[in-house]
């Protein structure tokens, strides 16, 4: 895909840094009732482009429009692209509805992912909220492929219920390793559910982990994220440690379009993945 | 006529008399001419083929929330200052296409751009103007090229005007960016008018503007000539309209997001966009995706927006942004302050066209010097809400 880009930029045609490039819909999973996950692959085959876990790519829907959806795919695997989507809008409904063998247009990967970097050697607590988890999962595959590259690590995954729940029986297998916590809670369920009942900031103050040397990521509902980091610096974390995927409207992904600015940062450049040190001024007000 | 070496520093003197030939200068290189028309009761910017085209003889008179054109007891070409229209209009248009794809047995397939920019000679820019387009540069030349943005804008003829009078909502002299022209010019204008003498002390400002000027009719300045425009843009600076105190606004306006002013102001604010549509640095757009019938042909088009719209903010099932006092604050925060987090430059240049255009006259200087006061009860910063 990059060199494709690169050759049109020097030709007299170059669509510009909009053009989406066609891929083709590997598979489709259900996941939820209106959460499906698609595997990607570039059209004329080609390595794709390769990604930091918590970066984005714009999705085109042909005839209907683009919208910013997350990799959730592993970093490590080549060849393929993997996005959860969520039916909320016209777009996100349209990229539900393709099906294995359809054409969706790919543009990216943008913004800055999870600092993978300065978690090496550290404890890692993640939290996820909902459709949070998606982001994160390219981060917990690194996790799990590198375990000993990390110090103890703590997974929170909140949902509403337990039908909500995402990538789930990759959930019950990460869940019989005994070298990881994989914690999930639901806000409420029935009698079926044996899991916990709860919130995710409930899990943090029997939470393992040593808050000098301990990184934080957390992606979910804006509130969600607000409670956790203040819960995870009430156990000594640093603001500069915790780290938030943010989600803005978004219509260019490049710092063109103004859409997605929170505070001084664009989410599409300067994040979405940010340190709460930077944005808890801004997250401590109204309508920003 | 013969013609005559130029070379960037020359200042050189042009009379009113043949300015038509600056005119057919830019005709013959093949340049689409455009600069300062009267239309709808005011001076926007439009095609010009000929000398009359131009206010000649026309001032405007502006103030918060009021704009009215008056005639002139001259016949100045640029007795004006900046009207609605700003240069973005034809640099970043505010309506685009960004590609076009169709359907084929591989899905789709994006076209090669086949737009064919014209090349602008954009006459009468002011130095605020001319500090607008620097600043959107930064925006749509950066990192990402915007094509169309970057062709336009490369190849776009900058002929300057220095402002000879200052209008009541001007404010460049404050914000560093006037009324002077110093830098981006091609060649710059300034106009003087003594009892019958009329003309045009021209400097040349790139090798462009050296080579237009090289078959143009000109004499070298003469000392006299150089004070002559040396005080009126001392006028002009003194006798700006409006001032701004900018220095530190970057962290005083990040650090006052609950300053009792936004909600004052979101009371008077109609979150018209107004501003963000005549502001010449405003760059927010949103884009649309326009099918064919069959949906076999699609473009992607490109439109302005502004960050004053309910929707700009939308996300899942409701916007971030809906009080009016939040969409100001936003606006003017990013303007004055996070412009510079972004892109190392303010995002305002003191052309006081957001002034003017208010239609309930909210002045950006005002709104300024009122955030500047200290509140009595300070808000603690940080806590939760």
């Amino acid at each position: 895909m990059r060199e494709f880009a690169a050759e049109l930029a020097t030709g007299t045609g170059d669509p510009g840094p909009y053009a989406p490039f066609p891929h083709r819909v590997i598979s489709r999973t259900k996941e939820t009732a209106d959460t499906t996950t698609l595997v990607l692959a570039p059209i004329g085959g080609g390595k794709g482009a390769r990604f930091s876990p918590g970066q984005f790519n714009m999705l085109y829907a042909f005839g209907v429009g683009e919208a910013a959806i997350s990799m959730s795919g592993d970093p490590s695997e080549e060849g393929t692209l993997v996005h959860t989507v969520r039916a909320v809008g016209n777009v996100s409904t349209a990229l539900s509805r393709l099906k294995p063998g359809d054409v969706v247009g790919v543009r990216g990967p943008y913004g800055k992912g999870w600092p993978v970097d300065q978690m090496r050697g550290k404890d890692v607590v993640v939290m996820a909220g909902g459709l949070g988890l998606a982001p994160l999962r390219p981060v917990i595959y690194e996790l799990y492929s590198h375990r000993e590259d990390y110090g103890r690590v703590e997974i929170i995954y909140g949902s509403r219920s337990p039908t909500e729940l995402l990538y789930y029986d990759e959930i019950q297998s990460w869940r019989t390793r005994t070298d990881t916590r994989f914690q999930v809670t639901v806000d409420s369920a029935d009698r079926n559910w044996y899991g916990d009942v709860g919130v995710v900031t409930q899990r943090v103050p029997d939470a393992r982990f040593d808050p000098a040397r301990t990184i934080a990521l957390m992606c979910g509902p804006e509130i969600m994220m607000k409670l956790s980091a203040q819960a995870l610096e009430a156990r000594g974390i640093a603001p500069s440690d915790i780290w938030l995927s943010m989600e803005r409207n978004m219509k260019c992904a490049i710092a063109q379009c103004g859409h997605c600015q929170f505070g001084p940062y664009f989410i599409c450049r300067d994040g979405p993945v940010l340190p709460y040190a930077r944005i808890r001024r801004f997250l401590a007000v109204r309508e920003v | 006529m013969s013609s005559v070496h130029r070379s960037i520093g020359d200042r050189l003197v042009l009379e009113r008399s043949d300015f038509p030939m600056l005119l057919e200068g830019l005709r013959s290189r093949g340049y689409v001419t455009l600069g300062p028309v009267v239309r709808d009761g005011a001076i926007v910017y439009g095609p010009i083929s000929r000398v009359e085209d131009l206010p000649i003889g026309w001032t405007d008179r502006q103030e918060a929330g009021s704009y009215r054109l008056e005639q002139r007891h001259d016949q100045a070409l640029f007795g004006y200052t900046v009207g609605p229209h700003s240069w973005k209009k034809y640099l970043f248009p505010a309506h685009e296409r960004l590609w076009t794809a169709e359907r084929s047995p591989e899905g789709f397939h994006v076209l090669p751009r086949s737009e064919r920019e014209p090349r602008y000679a954009f006459l009468g820019v002011r130095a605020c103007e001319l500090a607008a387009i620097r600043i959107q540069d930064r925006v749509f030349d950066g990192a990402f090229k915007d094509p169309g943005y970057h062709q336009r804008r490369s190849e776009a003829l900058r002929i300057a005007v220095q402002c000879t009078q200052a209008g009541n909502t001007c404010f460049c002299a404050s914000m560093g960016t006037g009324p002077r022209v110093d830098a981006d010019h091609d060649l710059a204008l300034t106009e003087i008018l003594t009892g019958s003498a009329h003309y045009f002390l021209v400097d040349v400002g790139s090798e462009r503007g050296a080579e237009l000027a090289t078959d143009l009719p000109l004499r070298p300045a003469t000392e006299a000539d150089v004070r002559a425009v040396d005080d009126l843009l001392e006028k002009t600076s003194a006798s700006m309209g409006r001032t701004m105190n900018a220095v530190g606004l970057r962290d005083l306006l990040l650090g006052r997001p609950e300053h009792s002013r936004w909600t004052e102001v979101g009371k008077r604010c109609l979150t018209c966009t107004n501003c963000t549509l005549a502001c010449p640095t405003c760059f927010c757009s949103t884009t649309e995706e326009v099918p064919d019938l069959d949906a076999d042909r699609v473009e992607r088009w490109r439109r302005w927006d502004s960050c004053f719209t309910l929707g700009f903010t939308h996300q899942g099932r409701a916007s971030v942004r809906t009080s009016a006092s939040s969409r100001y604050r936003q606006w003017l925060t990013h303007k004055l302050a996070s412009w510079h987090d972004q892109f190392g430059t303010s995002g305002c240049v003191g052309c006081g066209r957001c002034i003017t255009w208010c239609p309930v006259g909210i002045d950006i200087t005002e709104e300024v010097a009122a955030l500047r006061k200290e509140e009595p009860v300070a808000v603690p910063a940080g806590g939760a809400r």
